[in-house]
């Protein structure tokens, strides 16, 4: 079953329009990632689907409710969580106290601190850090944080929107590890990434994303292997 | 002796302008737009103390009554004025804001007149010992803005709702992905200044009894400026900058030869401050999104 279903979605700004009827579905458990280059309009698709960007046509529906038109906070509410482009987490707020901020929708507190201390063994960096400053941690450590913000929610969809943007090597290697092993611990995860050699070798299904519209889909291995994705988006 | 007489009555006075200070930086740093019509919220509650006061000669219902009536008014104004311009230039907010202000006066003449109303709000009498002479009110001023200014850092320091003002404040993009209703947050903002505001007006009441429809338009300048000085969108650069505007008010009052250039030595040193310190006493730089 469809956990996000997006159809014919179109969204504006001003009057260029940025996605032109994109149609894409994530299921429960996948990891479904979204390719393509600068402008696609991948980050669009991203804000747009958790409501920060109005949608002029087409539908979106989670989890069997359409929130085409309903604002990003209740959608937050239902399950969806996103780690959004630049990370931006509150750079005024410690380590703890982003976290905090990650568990805002959260009813009920008496979880919290269970929460807190299982994002500090996913991200043990983090728990070194967690009364420093948010805005003096390194960008690798500011991607964890962000991560973590974004789990704190008990997402049932985690949406990354190019978590591997300005990392070193290592740090992409060790961010794509903890996507696997977030999903792997029951987050369906829809991923953006410029990255489409590392991102499409641990998704199920992809998308490649063309000035606002969708040219291709498949698995995540076919798409590696086909011509027109390794001639744009790999290098070969 | 004069000295400390001095220094206590520039702290009252200061401690009002932080008041009103406060409602200026907050709805700045939360909804980014300055609310020139904040001043004139100050009017309306003493109004609403002189027809309170009028009906019932209790002070403090009086007090009640303008606090709620000021809460209910900026939320209002927000709604109706604000809301609608979420993405406008800020020019055009700006505008809507002079509007509402002249609104707010226009409103007040055309049912009190323009006449001044005289309204003793409460004689305190002076405290005297060892040939100090402190006027009651100035203390009472004081001690409440401490405990207000107090309560509402906690409340923003340590409460659900007062981390998400920071978090807002900061980023509202990333505030709303972590579930917080922004729209919600800027109205509970304008609903605590605006109630600031009537604390603030009942102090000036009870300072001096005089009461039109200019009465926040100084006042509202001066904090705004306060609040400039301190560094805007700070909590503690409105106090701080609010408590320095009224010590200088209150020194360069006492003192015959610069006291008729009071107002204007005030935004003098705001002048100085922006040349040396561009953000402001306790304001931060811009950072640059990288």
């Amino acid at each position: 079953m469809a956990l996000l279903e997006v159809k014919d979605l179109e969204v504006y700004y001003g009057v260029i329009n940025a996605l032109k009827g994109i149609s894409f579905e994530v299921n429960e458990g996948e990891i479904v990632t979204l390719i393509g280059a600068n402008g696609a309009g991948k980050t669009t698709t991203m804000q747009s689907v958790i409501g920060l960007i109005p949608a002029r046509h087409g539908t979106v529906i989670y989890d069997g409710v359409d929130i085409t038109k309903m604002p990003c906070h209740k959608i937050v509410h239902l399950g969806m969580s996103q780690v959004p482009e630049g990370r931006r987490i509150f750079q005024e707020l410690t380590v703890y106290e982003n976290l905090m901020m990650g568990a805002y929708s959260q009813k009920n507190d008496n979880n919290f601190k269970e929460d807190v201390e299982n994002i500090y063994e996913r991200f043990p960096r983090l728990a070194e850090r967690r009364n420093q400053i948010a805005g003096t941690l390194s960008g690798g450590e500011q991607q964890m944080l962000a991560m973590g913000r974004a789990l704190m929610s008990h997402p049932k969809l985690l949406m990354l929107d190019e978590p591997s943007m300005g990392l070193s090597p290592l740090l992409v290697d060790q961010v794509f590890e903890i996507i696997k092993d977030i999903n792997k611990d029951g987050t369906t995860i829809l991923l953006v990434e410029q990255n489409a050699g590392k991102s499409l070798a641990i998704s199920d299904r992809a998308y490649v994303l063309e000035t606002g519209s969708i040219v291709l889909s498949g698995t995540g291995a076919e798409l590696a292997t086909s011509d027109k994705v390794k001639k744009a988006y790999l290098g070969g | 002796m004069k000295l400390i007489e001095t220094l206590l009555n520039g702290l009252s006075i200061g401690s009002t302008y932080a008041m009103i200070a406060l409602g200026y930086t907050m709805v700045y740093g939360i909804a980014k737009m300055l609310n020139f019509a904040h001043g004139d919220v100050i009017m309306v509650g003493g109004y609403m103390i002189f027809v309170t006061m009028s009906a019932i000669a209790n002070p403090i219902i009086g007090l009640a009554a303008a606090v709620i009536f000021c809460l209910l008014l900026g939320i209002t104004i927000e709604k109706i004025a604000y809301k609608p311009l979420r993405g406008a230039s800020p020019l055009a907010v700006l505008i809507t804001a002079i509007g509402v202000s002249y609104l707010l006066q226009s409103t007040a003449q055309m049912i009190f007149g323009s006449a001044p109303k005289m309204l003793i709000l409460l004689d305190l009498g002076n405290l005297e010992f060892g040939g100090l002479k402190i006027p009651v009110y100035t203390l009472v001023t004081l001690g409440c803005s401490v405990v207000i200014m107090i309560a509402l850092s906690l409340f923003v320091k340590y409460t659900k709702v007062g981390r998400a003002m920071i978090a807002v404040s900061e980023d509202k993009g990333a505030a709303q992905l972590m579930g917080i209703n922004v729209n919600g947050i800027i109205t509970l903002t304008f609903a605590i200044g605006s109630s600031l505001a009537a604390f603030a007006g009942f102090f000036m009441l009870l300072k001096s009894p005089s009461l039109t429809n200019t009465l926040g338009a100084m006042p509202g300048i001066k904090a705004f400026t306060a609040a400039v000085i301190g560094g805007i969108g700070s909590i503690p650069g409105a106090m701080v900058g609010g408590i320095l505007i009224g010590v200088i008010e209150a020194i360069s009052l006492t003192i015959p030869a610069i006291a008729p250039y009071t107002d204007a030595i005030e935004f003098l040193i705001l002048i100085v401050i922006l040349l040396v310190r561009p953000s402001g006493i306790l304001g931060k730089k811009r950072r640059e999104k990288v």
